[in-house]
């Protein structure tokens, strides 16, 4: 995953404002912590608690400067809708990896009829010549009971496309929920595991 | 919000540049700090109010807080203030005359600019206020830098007897790093003395204390000279050499890895002897700032060759991306890396109202009255200006919505003559900078319709309690305006002060319709919470009936983003007319019950999802 001729590792988290983008930078930020990379996490989201875009840049390496990751410059998108997915698409390196939620979020200006929903964002981004895992998180999530489970999902999915071991991202994201009893805690890590195995499925 | 247990020293903390700034200010022993909520700045005073020992406070605007804090300096406190850019202008009639009393207690000023425009009115560079003032301005790179800078500003403060300007942008307020933090310490206050040759400043006592200001300053010039925060790092590739602050320092560092580059800390006052060590070294000096050439001009006026915004974006971020081809084409002939790929044509996804938004209710209205003129103010119902309503016409400043209404009223030429002029503006900001306007109007017998709209938060910077919300900083209980007193204090005749409920669409209608005939000024409140606090309760979520759904389109009009359209379709009437149709469904998920929806669907097509479930039309299982 980790681009051999660049020490840092850069990930770009997107969605909308809600969905869960910022937490999911976090836990990630937190298990690259963990294992002694420095990290740097900048997002803009003024107003993106009023349904707006919201983008995650996340650096990791072994001294990051700058924070923000450069058009061209990233390695993973993990994106929570696959419009968004594909708006921040220029962001990817060649043959970069993408873990995209297929459920669409259509705003306003799509429902009035100024604008278009794109016909198929993932065929547009796979056209590119990226690496894309795509499935419905929703889908898993409400399968295992909850639907706040996506989160666990995505990050499942993206787990082995990091430049640490996946299970200091599961230990992250599992010590989030270790005060909330032990069938939360037991849904997080199935949701875990069901990510990791459909990103590792052959699309 | 939960009180915090602050970390032990000496950890590395993963922090926000507004979380470090929030540390730092508590442990260097703040006594008193105040702020008013505006992005990027919030959250340090969101934190600080979680810290132990230290009194916050939200203060009505900027003004007052910078004078809290300048009335505990003046008791011999440590205090400190935050606010974004724009809250500075507000604040700076305190802030230029403070500079001539300076401080006994160390002073910091934090001021938070919104380099990009990520949820501001304008961009503009409050460095100009370390020269206005000729106070010193230290602005940190990242979240250490932050929280050292923060710490180290009151010594300086309290040292050079002047406030100090901590100058943050979005990308050092909102970007986490690791800190390493320390220890509290303990700075009683010295206790007031009375010296109104110090404090009262009358023309003669300023006059005496003005050479002073200078003196400071050269001190001050002195110190960015010599002292740690600025520092030459002379690298090995000397074509070009940067002088660079802030976050720009880090993005030079990033693309230009071998070059020698003047960190500047403390940027004002200037270090030009630094300056000119560093173009000494090399053949030729680019300085970086975000966003104007105020380096760059004084390093001109001492007579220094260098480049800045001659090469470079005059608005916005300087990322790394934006520095190399710009330096590419001022060493000349090197090639300049392949542009990326360009942006993919995806829809805009501008902010919206939420759903339920008690001010929907007023944007759907007033986008069914015609002949109006609409000022704005600032907070999320700016938004308002935004599709599909369409119902505001300006936006200038906090409070304007009240000024320019009073001004378009009394310059009406005859084309404007049949129309009616109102005013929209939230309860935070009225407070903040709208009373004096509603005074200003009745006094001066304007005729404006003023809709206030209380929905109990500064909503747009995350629903903070306000003196409108009942509620202090930390939450408890405090004592709360009563807005329609407030305004028949300010002038507005009791018969033409109405309190409605946003939601009842009919009665919210025939409201404002009555008071824009009114020939004298009026005020509409509208007290219906931010679905965002607590305050708000939601209700039954609502679906809409797929076989009774005429596609007549007038729920999309209220703007809800719960409500989706299915289908489109172009039909052509009896009369010849064709008609453009648009067949809905209700995202029951984020639907909250405000039924706004449902008073403008006259086939009566929308209906509680409990029972359009039971006739077992649309499945609205939730999760």
């Amino acid at each position: 995953m980790t681009n051999s001729d660049s020490p840092t590792t850069n990930i770009l988290v997107v969605g909308i404002g809600g969905q869960g983008v910022m937490t999911a930078a976090e836990i990630l930020a937190e298990a690259a912590l963990s294992i002694g990379l420095d990290v740097k996490k900048t997002e803009v989201a003024g107003m993106s608690q009023r349904g707006g875009v919201v983008t995650s840049h996340l650096r990791m390496g072994a001294r990051v400067l700058s924070p923000q990751i450069a058009p061209g410059q990233a390695d993973l998108l993990l994106g929570f809708e696959p419009a968004e997915a594909m708006r921040w698409s220029h962001y990817l390196r060649p043959r970069g990896a993408v873990v995209v939620n297929t459920l669409r979020l259509t705003p306003p200006v799509v429902t009035l009829g100024l604008y278009d929903y794109p016909e198929d964002p993932v065929a547009v981004i796979r056209s590119k010549g990226m690496r894309v895992r795509d499935f419905d998180a929703g889908a898993v999530a409400r399968k295992l009971g909850d639907l706040r489970l996506v989160n666990s999902v995505m990050l499942g999915a993206v787990a082995d496309a990091l430049p640490f071991p996946a299970e200091a991202l599961k230990s992250c994201l599992l010590s989030r929920f270790a005060s909330k009893g032990e069938s939360i805690l037991d849904l997080n890590r199935q949701a875990f595991a069901a990510g990791r195995q459909l990103a590792a499925q052959e699309h | 919000m939960p009180a915090l247990v602050p970390a032990a020293a000496s950890q590395r903390l993963f922090y926000s540049g507004n979380e470090a700034v929030a540390r730092a200010v508590w442990e260097a022993g703040t006594k008193v700090a105040a702020a008013y909520p505006g992005t990027p700045a919030t959250e340090i005073q969101e934190e600080l109010a979680r810290y132990p020992d230290l009194y916050t406070e939200w203060s009505v605007n900027e003004k007052v807080s910078l004078e809290v804090a300048v009335g505990a300096s003046m008791a011999g406190a440590r205090s400190f203030c935050a606010m974004k850019h724009v809250g500075m202008n507000v604040a700076s009639d305190a802030l230029m005359t403070l500079t001539i009393t300076g401080t006994m207690g160390g002073l910091v000023i934090a001021i938070a600019d919104d380099v990009g425009l990520s949820s501001s009115q304008n961009e503009q560079d409050s460095r100009f206020w370390g020269r206005f003032a000729h106070i010193p301005l230290l602005e940190p790179a990242d979240s250490q830098e932050a929280y050292d800078m923060a710490k180290a500003a009151f010594a300086l403060s309290e040292q050079y007897e002047t406030p100090v300007i901590l100058r943050l942008t979005t990308r050092v307020c909102h970007v986490k790093g690791r800190v390493q933090v320390g220890e509290r310490e303990v700075h009683a206050p010295t206790g007031f003395k009375k010296d109104p040759a110090h404090w009262v400043m009358v023309p003669a006592f300023a006059r005496a204390r003005l050479p002073r200001l200078f003196e400071r300053e050269r001190a001050l010039l002195e110190y960015a000279q010599n002292g740690e925060w600025n520092r030459l790092e002379t690298g090995t590739d000397r074509r070009l050499g940067f002088i660079a602050s802030g976050p720009a320092y880090m993005h030079v560092r990033e693309a230009f890895p071998e070059a020698p580059v003047l960190k500047l800390g403390l940027s004002y006052p200037v270090p030009v002897a630094l300056a000119r060590q560093l173009a000494d070294l090399v053949d030729k000096v680019l300085v970086v700032e975000e966003t104007e050439p105020l380096v760059e001009t004084e390093l001109r006026a001492a007579g220094l060759t260098v480049h800045g915004k001659d090469v470079l974006p005059r608005t916005g971020e300087l990322p790394p991306e934006v520095l190399r081809p710009a330096v590419a084409r001022l060493l000349g002939g090197a090639a300049v890396e392949a542009d990326p790929a360009p942006p993919p044509k995806v829809f805009p996804r501008p902010p919206t109202l939420c759903a339920a938004c008690p001010h929907m209710g007023i944007y759907y209205t007033l986008s069914q009255l015609k002949n109006l003129i609409i000022t704005g103010d600032i907070g999320c119902y700016t938004l308002g200006a935004g599709h599909p309503w369409n119902a505001l016409d300006s936006c200038i400043s906090m409070g304007a919505s009240m000024g320019m209404a009073l001004g378009l009223d009394k310059a009406r030429g005859d084309a404007d003559q049949g129309k009616r002029i109102l005013a929209v503006i939230g309860d935070s900001t009225f407070m903040h900078m709208g009373m004096q306007g509603l005074l200003n109007i009745t006094y001066n017998r304007g005729n404006v319709t003023v809709l206030l709209l209380d929905n109990r938060a500064v909503g747009m910077t995350g629903g903070q309690d306000n003196p409108g919300s009942g509620r202090d900083i930390h939450g408890e209980p405090a004592p709360r305006v009563d807005f329609a007193k407030l305004v028949e204090a300010l002038g507005v005749r009791k018969e033409r002060i109405r309190v409605v409920n946003p939601y009842e669409l009919p009665t919210l209608f025939k409201t404002i319709r009555e008071e824009i005939k009114a020939d004298e000024p009026s005020v509409i409140i509208s007290d219906q919470p931010c679905v965002l606090i607590g305050d708000y309760k939601k209700l039954r979520p609502l679906a809409v009936l797929e076989d009774q759904c005429t596609g007549c389109g007038n729920c999309v009009e209220v703007g809800c983003p719960a409500i989706l359209v299915t289908r489109r379709d172009r039909v052509v009437k009896a009369s010849g007319k064709e008609v453009d149709l648009a067949f809905v469904r209700i995202e029951t998920a984020a639907c909250t019950g405000c039924d706004m929806c449902m008073k403008t669907c006259a086939p009566e097509a929308i209906v509680p999802a409990e029972s359009a479930a039971g006739i077992g039309v649309i499945s609205v299982k939730r999760s």
